[in-house]
């Protein structure tokens, strides 16, 4: 279990403090994979690196293992980062070393034997996907490859948690998906806990089961990732679970027009016509203004936005009908319909 | 310019010059070469470590050391970069007599010019390892490196193929300061290319020397570059 209690951050600079983090308390358990997710500047970088001492939080602390962090010698956090490793988004591989050997740098660290260090690179390059690699170097290889070899050099020294800074942020998207998975195969076959940090809710989605949302140096909303992205309360989480609504695409409302929000919480709804069997079933013809669904674990998660035309009596006749679906809820958009703002029951 | 040729380049002066060439060159050359690499030698030896406390001592370098020490190192670095060649001989000879065991010599020439080199190497290593990528050092931090290893497993290894290209940049420039060698009874062909050619209007001799010089520039910096790339595994083969 890691925890971060009361952590704050100030940074000195030419132009005056710069508080990159202000009073984050987090609790991760062993075993989660433990997203936090934020805007570019939101303190992230600063927030995973105080967890390996890194940074030295200016106030708070980072207990993990019984132990305080902030209050081990040199040599004990050195011991520590043994145990807490770290990958990071430009990879970091010694461009000048062969895979084998960036993967058994660590193990020369700690003073492993030569031979026993190159058979547990060998088995840690099998175990990324890369077993042919070995004499390759870093610049003959594709991002994911490369980013491949990073997670065998990080995992080398049997760590108990794993941080990812924006480890895939630098991919394709199709990249991502496979070392996401291989971040989530790591985390269930080694029990290794994984934190995340990511500008991209896709990420968070794919396979966090926990996310922290991360503002200004503050968190902002914690919970479980179904929990919190079916349900965005604070601002900046809105913005990063409607995007588009936040880029300014909402709709210019008619007279009457209603904008409604659909939300899936873990059901099969994307595969039923909803918005088809509502229009012949009610005379209803919604308009999808955006959506965003997502499969989580197997269930569908994600969000529709749609604007009902007519009046209050098409928009109940609508919630009314929508409602009815198992594990959908749906929300009168308050904010971008506010007069109907104190209708925003959540039908279950 | 017919004047000049007649004067410097007839076939006496070239007859003379021919039997300078064959008795001394090759000797000369074997002197130089010996007095640059060992001074070269010598001048990564101390420059090298120098140049780490340099990047690794700053204070925004991974093992910040007091300021007034740093200060002071690089004070003294500036110091005897600033100060000419010629005067550090002269200034150097009771150290220099107290090292070798004389002042004079082949052999003697060789510590000022480790004087004037290693703070030049210095700097030059300087360099090296600040090109080296800063989230290549935090990678190593954060997998538990202490300061040393991190120097000797990340930050040196990561800038060979830049530190050839530094200390072919050294190889060279003391090659050239070797021409001062007879200031202090050292030989060497920079030493007979003065001596022959200004004091004894040997032009030939002079001009031979000359060649043989930029010929050995060219060949250390031919073998550096070849060195380098070579060493560097970045570019995709
Ligand atoms: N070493 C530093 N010195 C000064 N300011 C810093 C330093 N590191 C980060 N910051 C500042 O702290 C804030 C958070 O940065 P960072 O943690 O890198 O954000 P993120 O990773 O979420 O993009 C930014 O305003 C950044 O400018
Ligand atoms: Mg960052």
């Amino acid at each position: 279990m890691i925890e971060l209690r009361n952590l704050s951050k100030s940074f000195t600079t030419a132009g005056g403090p710069v508080d990159a983090l202000k009073h984050v308390s987090l609790t991760i358990r062993d075993g989660d994979i433990y997203g936090i997710i934020g805007m570019s500047g939101a303190g992230k970088s600063t927030l995973v690196r105080c967890i390996n001492m890194l940074e030295r939080p200016t106030e708070g602390s980072v207990i993990w293992d019984g132990k305080d962090l902030g209050a081990l010698s040199k040599k004990e956090i050195q011991q520590v980062r043994h145990q807490i490793t770290m990958i990071f988004q430009s990879f970091n591989l010694l461009m000048q070393r062969t895979c084998l050997e960036n993967i058994m740098l660590p193990l020369k660290l700690i003073h492993m034997p030569r031979a026993q260090a190159k058979a547990r690179a060998l088995e840690l390059l099998e175990t990324v996907g890369l077993p042919d690699k070995a004499n390759a170097y870093p610049a003959q290889l594709s991002g994911g490859q490369q980013q491949r070899v990073a997670i065998a050099r990080a995992l080398a020294t049997d760590p108990k948690v794993l941080l990812c800074d924006e480890a895939t942020s630098a991919l394709d998207p199709k990249t991502t998906h496979a070392i996401l998975e291989l971040i989530r195969e790591i985390n269930r076959k080694l029990g290794i806990t994984v934190i995340v940090i990511t500008h991209q809710m896709s990420v968070v989605q794919e396979i966090c089961n926990r996310v922290a949302i991360l503002e200004n140096g503050s968190v902002v909303e914690e919970g479980e990732v179904s929990q919190v992205f079916s349900y965005p309360k604070a601002a900046a989480t809105k913005a990063l679970v409607y995007p588009d609504v936040a880029k300014g695409m909402e709709p210019d409302d008619g007279e009457n027009d209603q904008t409604l929000r659909v939300v899936f919480q873990g059901n099969d709804a994307s595969k039923k016509p909803m918005i088809a069997s509502m229009a012949i079933d009610c005379h209803i013809a919604a308009t999808i203004l955006s959506a965003t669904t997502r499969t989580l674990n197997g269930k569908a998660y994600g969000n529709m936005l749609l604007r009902i035309p007519g009046g209050p009596d098409e928009l109940a006749r609508a919630i009314k009908y929508l409602s009815a679906e198992p594990n959908v809820v749906v929300q009168v958009d308050a904010e971008y319909s506010p007069e109907s703002g104190r209708m925003e029951a959540q039908h279950e | 310019m017919n004047n000049y040729i007649a004067t410097y380049y007839n076939a006496d002066k070239l007859a003379k010059a021919w039997s300078v060439i064959q008795a001394d060159f090759l000797r000369e050359t074997g002197v130089t070469l010996y007095i640059t690499l060992m001074a070269t030698l010598f001048a990564i030896l101390i420059g090298l470590p120098l140049g780490v406390l340099l990047v690794t001592g700053d204070q925004k370098g991974i093992h910040p050391l007091p300021k007034p020490l740093m200060t002071f190192l690089n004070g003294l670095i500036n110091l005897l970069r600033s100060a000419p060649f010629i005067i550090l001989i002269v200034v150097l000879m009771p150290i220099t007599r107290a090292i070798v065991g004389r002042a004079v010599g082949n052999t003697a020439v060789i510590v000022p010019l480790i004087i004037a080199a290693f703070p030049f190497v210095a700097r030059l290593v300087e360099g090296s390892l600040r090109e080296v990528n800063p989230n290549i050092i935090e990678m190593s931090m954060s997998m538990g490196a202490s300061t040393w290893q991190t120097v000797t497993h990340v930050m040196l290894p990561e800038s060979v193929p830049s530190l050839i290209t530094s200390f072919t940049t050294a190889v060279t420039t003391i090659l050239g300061y070797t021409a001062m060698s007879g200031a202090v009874g050292g030989g060497g062909l920079g030493n007979l290319a003065i001596t022959q050619g200004q004091q004894r209007y040997n032009q030939a001799v002079l001009l031979a020397a000359l060649i043989v010089l930029v010929i050995l520039v060219q060949v250390f910096q031919s073998v550096g570059t070849w060195l380098a790339k070579k060493a560097d595994k970045r570019i995709k083969e």
